[in-house]
């Protein structure tokens, strides 16, 4: 660069602190780390044991039942979830193409992990989307986490997941679960928050305890937004779980990394087919059944 | 139920987060406008005085902004006073800590509101029985009382639809049916027909003095229309600026308004409906033959007996039949016309 002739060296190439101090602060903190986790194992252990039972049973379940009792199971489902015919079919149509290429096994995996994010991420989600809504400090405190959660690329999580955890599926599920919980809570929040306050009124108006306002009127007319939650955790997860395929989760994420790393387009394709099938089946049934939930506010009087 | 009467004595109400701070110089006279600009705190309602009377309907008329709806609200305490007190059946609601508030609201109180608020996911029956489900009521007898009030304020074969397929006069036939269900002794209406178009408002007005006649319940009705507040009023508090100018009958009101803001508003009333044969009759000059008429009759339905009777004048008695004064036509007309009869003694005297 010609502007470097007349610039001193400091200025113009970015003086960094020496090799040796950072090789030793890394070395500081790296050993820190591993000496708490080393101490602490068994606690994390003891800890994420029933996460490894919650999901090997769900595995289990849908790998080990004969495809055609899956099949069923999940069309009943998706019928009873959109009472649509048309959904329905289309995911009879997406599943036995899946089971034809070959990638019913993996779709299960997948299947089973998801269902275990997003069990999951419900579970956690919506308590601390309703505790966010009753008080206005824990928003302020809650807030700036979620953010920082949701601005973190997905790969940023797999470093301190992989560091405390270790590799495998419980660990990928971990970064799954942290992942898409924050729409959960957040459109928990806001679905609470956004209840009218006249309806709110009446109900103080009538006697009720702050439980009977939270299960008679703030939960039930806060639950298409809810549901609108739910849905974005469940595509979120499917994402995830395809990121997560780096430490250690099996599936159709699994094979799509393998394509990336041997350059097996056609292999790739079928894998991304089959993800892409689940999240439409997914998305489709779970909007359907959120709009199903809002029957009664559909024939408004002019 | 016995009713019981409502005392609201000395109630101050300053909005914003240090208002008990500025009580006494409230006290001390200090305006509305004067608070709002040196401390940022605004006064809604300053030294409310009323006796609501028990199985009657008191209705509190203002114009927006006057404080007629934070006044209902601390019937109820779903606005916390700053000052004063309400008390019901000897106990100062003011007072009372949460359960015991909980406790007055689910069993003594029902409110009826401007904008229905109604729970949208219920149907009608089930938003019906919703004070009940407060209370614990089981579904199986709620239902039973739920179905007989929505059977009296006109809403039979609507019970399993939903608020949003109904018109608003019959979304608000469901609020008052909630309320009703309720069984409460005090029913709080909020402006509770101001959202209804002319003819349904009174439709809803027949249906509540209706209902009066047999609940007597203690009634705090919300108004900004004087012939609202003239036609359910047993008693009327005409509110303004958080302060009461003026409390009593509507004849009263109509006969005497306070000041100008009051006359102003009173010029646009039908005295006909309003005042009552007793209140302009003339001393009884015998002879007591011919058209009887009680004491409570207004003076529209009077001239329309008299001339229905092919009379010029009819004789006033009271309950219990004695003659008590003399009615003309003459008398009718000029009261019917402004200025009422006090103002006429006035000019006549001049």
């Amino acid at each position: 660069m010609a502007t470097c002739n007349f610039l001193p060296d400091a200025l113009c190439s970015f003086p960094a602190i020496g090799d040796q101090y950072i090789r030793e602060t890394r070395k500081v903190v790296d050993d820190g780390f591993k000496g708490i986790v080393r101490e602490y194992g068994y606690v994390i252990d003891a800890v994420t044991q029933p996460l490894q039972w919650f999901l090997n049973y769900f595995e289990r379940l849908f790998t080990n039942s004969p495809w055609i009792v899956v099949l069923v199971v999940l069309l009943a489902i998706v019928y009873l979830g959109s009472r649509s015919i048309k959904i329905t079919i289309g995911t009879a149509v997406a599943m036995c193409a899946i089971g034809m290429i070959g990638l019913w096994n993996d779709a299960m995996i997948t299947l089973a992990i998801t269902t275990v994010a997003t069990l999951i991420a419900i579970v956690i989600g919506i308590p601390i989307g309703i505790l966010m809504a009753r008080s206005d400090r824990i928003q302020g405190t809650i807030n700036p986490i979620l953010d920082v959660m949701q601005t973190l690329p997905s790969f940023v999580y797999l470093i301190p997941v992989v560091v405390i955890f270790g590799i495998g599926k419980v660990p990928g599920l971990i970064a799954v679960v942290i992942y898409a919980v924050p729409p959960m809570i957040r459109l928990t929040n806001l679905g609470i928050r956004l209840v009218d306050k006249e309806v709110l009124e009446a109900a103080d108006a009538f006697g009720s305890s702050s439980s009977q306002k939270l299960w008679n009127v703030q939960l039930p007319l806060a639950l298409p937004t809810i549901m609108a939650g739910i849905n974005q955790t469940i595509m979120m997860s499917l994402a995830m779980v395809v990121v997560a395929s780096m430490v250690g989760v099996g599936g159709l994420g699994k094979n799509t990394l393998q394509a990336i790393a041997n350059q097996f387009f056609t292999y790739g394709f079928m894998n991304g087919f089959a993800l892409v099938a689940i999240a439409i089946i997914f998305d489709r049934t779970s909007q359907a059944y959120g709009k199903r939930l809002q029957k009664h506010s559909e024939v408004v009087h002019g | 139920m016995a009713s019981h009467g409502i005392e609201i004595k000395g109630l101050y109400k300053i909005f914003g987060p240090n208002g008990r701070q500025y009580i006494d110089a409230v006290k001390g006279g200090m305006s509305k406008a004067e608070l709002n600009a040196t401390h940022g705190h605004v006064l809604g309602l300053k030294d409310i005085n009323i006796s609501m009377p028990a199985g009657g309907i008191t209705v509190v008329m203002g114009l927006s902004g006057s404080g007629k709806s934070t006044l209902i609200r601390h019937i109820n305490r779903l606005i916390e006073p700053t000052y004063g007190e309400v008390v019901y059946d000897g106990a100062d609601i003011c007072q009372m800590n949460a359960n015991a508030l909980r406790e007055f609201r689910r069993h003594k109180t029902a409110m009826v509101f401007q904008k229905f608020a109604l729970l949208p996911h219920r149907t009608v029956i089930e938003n019906t029985v919703y004070g009940l489900d407060i209370q614990g009521v089981p579904r199986s007898q709620s239902t039973k009382l739920g179905q007989k009030w929505i059977e009296r304020v006109g809403l039979a074969g609507f019970e399993n639809h939903y608020p949003n397929q109904l018109s608003g006069g019959m979304q608000q036939r469901v609020g008052l049916a909630r309320a009703l269900t309720n069984d409460a002794d005090i029913l709080l209406m909020d402006e509770a027909y101001s959202a209804l178009d002319p003819l349904i408002r009174v439709d809803m007005q027949t249906v509540l003095l209706d209902l009066q006649q047999e609940l007597k319940k203690t009634v705090v009705f919300i108004t900004h229309d004087l012939d609202e507040a003239l036609r359910l009023g047993d008693k009327i508090a005409i509110l303004r600026d958080g302060q009461v100018i003026q409390q009593g009958t509507g004849q009263e009101i109509v006969l005497s308004p306070a000041d100008d803001y009051i006359t102003a508003f009173v010029k646009e009333v039908n005295r006909g409906r309003v005042l009552q044969a007793r209140t302009i009759m003339k001393p009884f000059e015998g002879g007591s033959d011919g058209l009887k008429l009680s004491g409570s009759t207004t003076i529209e339905a009077a001239a329309k007996q008299i001339c229905e009777a092919g009379q010029t004048r009819a004789t006033v008695i009271d309950p219990a039949g004695q003659p008590i004064g003399t009615l003309d036509l003459h008398t009718i007309i000029s009261a019917m016309v402004s200025p009422a009869v006090n103002e006429s003694a006035q000019i006549a005297a001049e």
